[in-house]
């Protein structure tokens, strides 16, 4: 059994007393070392739970569970510093006025010594491939390479748990696959939790687990290939369905046979040549 | 877009007077302010010019470029010089012109006056121009730290700075932006009557300061999330040091205004 580190009780949460529930009732646990995909449309409550695990907000019922420690006033800064996140927009987190100002600025506010902060912002932004980048300014990179820097400034600190709030969204199809590449490196690396929230399914196949959101609530829990069969009811929620699995789909429907639910080309491609041995 | 855009008019370089000490440069410039005041016979003025003088050659910024930067300066120069030479009645008459007097006196008070504010300009526009926006702030922070015992928010007023520093490019590439999609609706900012164009900056202002509010909306949640608190407790990646060259400046230039002291007039 894995070790437990994010705990959702019942929790609830509004933003304000008139308002509708943003999220209610949920409970999920997250393992250590874990990938887990958060999927929902807008509105599913699925940004409000990254900000709920990290103290940004707190919940009107119910209980969060981090590390042991429940997320209050109390904990909030140790909280902050197990659970890094990086957001969506790439301008408006970038905090510096050069790349290492910025990786650094989590450091200074933890107060860590001037020598190794210069340690540790060759090393995490070596693991983002930033590091021809050190003295950049914001305005000169790309809006992968400033999510690059948002994840190393994260790493700068060690945490136990990376939550990426559709850190994608706004980056074009190149900065989207660095970003993925980045964190699944990272991940196989170091001990560390990743979360991603994301409205797109093609993002979730390399996580082992996926939660889908829907209307505050959750609707499914599963691996990405469970979540990829159940294509009309994912259309129903208001969720785009990658080509692959319509396409799996429809050769289903023409009396191909095909076993394992593919998650990309490589596997569509193997389970078809593969087609006439297994007849 | 623009890619060579430069934050206030810092030049690049690798001087002496680029890599001093920031506190230090803005240090002796304070003085120097001071004491271009004392300045009152040849020999003064002399030597408090052949100082910014060799300073400004030492920058290796172009002559040319330091000129052109104080091209809207010359006037004022110009009309404290002319100004000068009608007001002051010193001296001899030098010659006489349809009841106008030019005295000697006017002459040299013009000059002087015009070298001093001349002087002035040029050593204090040689600070933005060897110094990075960025290090003004650092020292600026670091000067006014004593301060804080009278409850002045020092670290919040140069966090403040350095994240407006941050912010400009990424503002003016929004307002370029911004103006480019309204212009493809139809407005017009190049031509008409100047009502009309004040008119047409509304719709380019309201998206932008919308905007500016959502940003710092987000990173202020960025900036909690990273575990901000106040300046209690930071430390700073940046660190001001005064080198060995810092000092051998600094007592260069207590000589030069002790030679100021020993030649003005009393």
């Amino acid at each position: 059994m894995r070790e437990k580190f994010i705990e959702f009780r019942n929790v609830s949460f509004r933003y304000g007393d008139e308002q509708p529930w943003v999220l209610e009732n949920v409970s999920f646990e997250i393992y250590k070392d874990e990938w887990v995909a958060i999927i929902g449309h807008n509105g599913s409550g699925k940004s409000t739970i990254a900000k709920l695990m990290n103290g940004l907000l707190y919940p009107q019922e119910g209980e969060i569970i981090i590390n042991g420690l429940p997320v209050n006033d109390q904990h909030v800064w140790e909280v902050r510093r197990q659970v890094g996140m990086v957001f969506q927009n790439p301008d408006n987190q970038f905090v510096g006025t050069t790349v290492q100002d910025d990786v650094a600025f989590g450091m200074e506010n933890r107060g860590v010594p001037r020598e190794e902060m210069t340690k540790r912002i060759g090393e995490v932004l070596k693991a983002v491939r930033m590091e021809d980048y050190l003295l950049t300014e914001p305005h000169r990179l790309s809006g992968g390479q400033k999510q690059r820097v948002a994840i190393a400034s994260v790493l700068a600190i060690n945490p136990n748990v990376l939550i990426l709030d559709e850190a994608t969204a706004m980056l074009d199809p190149r900065g989207r696959k660095e970003i993925m590449q980045t964190v699944a490196d990272i991940q196989a690396k170091n001990e560390i939790s990743l979360i991603t929230i994301t409205h797109d399914l093609q993002e979730v196949v390399q996580a082992e687990r996926v939660i889908v959101m829907n209307a505050g609530k959750v609707w499914d829990e599963a691996t990405p290939r469970e979540i990829f069969t159940k294509k009309d009811e994912l259309r129903e929620i208001g969720l785009d369905v990658p080509f692959i699995a319509l396409l799996a789909d429809e050769l289903k429907h023409n009396d191909v046979s095909i076993i394992n639910e593919p998650l990309n080309h490589g596997e569509l491609l193997e389970e078809l040549w593969t087609l006439h041995s297994k007849m | 877009m623009n890619n060579m855009m430069i934050i206030g008019q810092y030049v690049p370089g690798n001087s002496l007077v680029h890599r001093l000490d920031p506190r230090m440069k803005i240090t002796i410039i304070f003085l120097f302010v001071i004491f271009v005041f004392f300045a009152n016979n040849v020999a003064s003025y002399s030597i408090l010019t052949v100082f910014a003088i060799i300073t400004t050659a030492v920058t290796r910024i172009p002559f040319r470029f330091i000129l052109k930067g104080l091209t809207p300066v010359w006037f004022l120069i110009i009309f404290t010089f002319i100004l000068h030479l009608i007001v002051t009645k010193e001296g001899t008459v030098l010659f006489e012109l349809l009841g106008f007097k030019l005295y000697t006196g006017a002459l040299i008070q013009g000059f002087a006056i015009s070298l001093r504010f001349f002087l002035l300009i040029l050593i204090t526009s040689l600070l933005t121009l060897t110094t990075t926006p960025i290090e003004i702030t650092d020292a600026i922070e670091d000067m006014l730290h004593p301060l804080k015992k009278i409850k002045f928010p020092v670290h919040e007023l140069a966090l403040m700075m350095s994240i407006s520093l941050r912010f400009i490019p990424t503002l003016l590439q929004e307002t370029d932006k911004i103006s480019k999609a309204q212009a493809s609706r139809g407005v017009d900012f190049r031509t008409g009557p100047i009502k009309e164009r004040l008119k047409a900056v509304v719709p380019l202002l309201v998206p932008l300061f919308v905007s500016a509010f959502k940003r710092a909306e987000e990173l202020a949640m960025a900036m909690e999330a990273r575990g901000y608190q106040g300046g209690e407790g930071r430390s700073k990646l940046r660190q001001l040091k005064i080198e060995r060259i810092d000092i051998f400046v600094l007592s260069l230039f207590i000589l030069v205004i002790a030679g100021l002291f020993l030649t003005r007039n009393y």
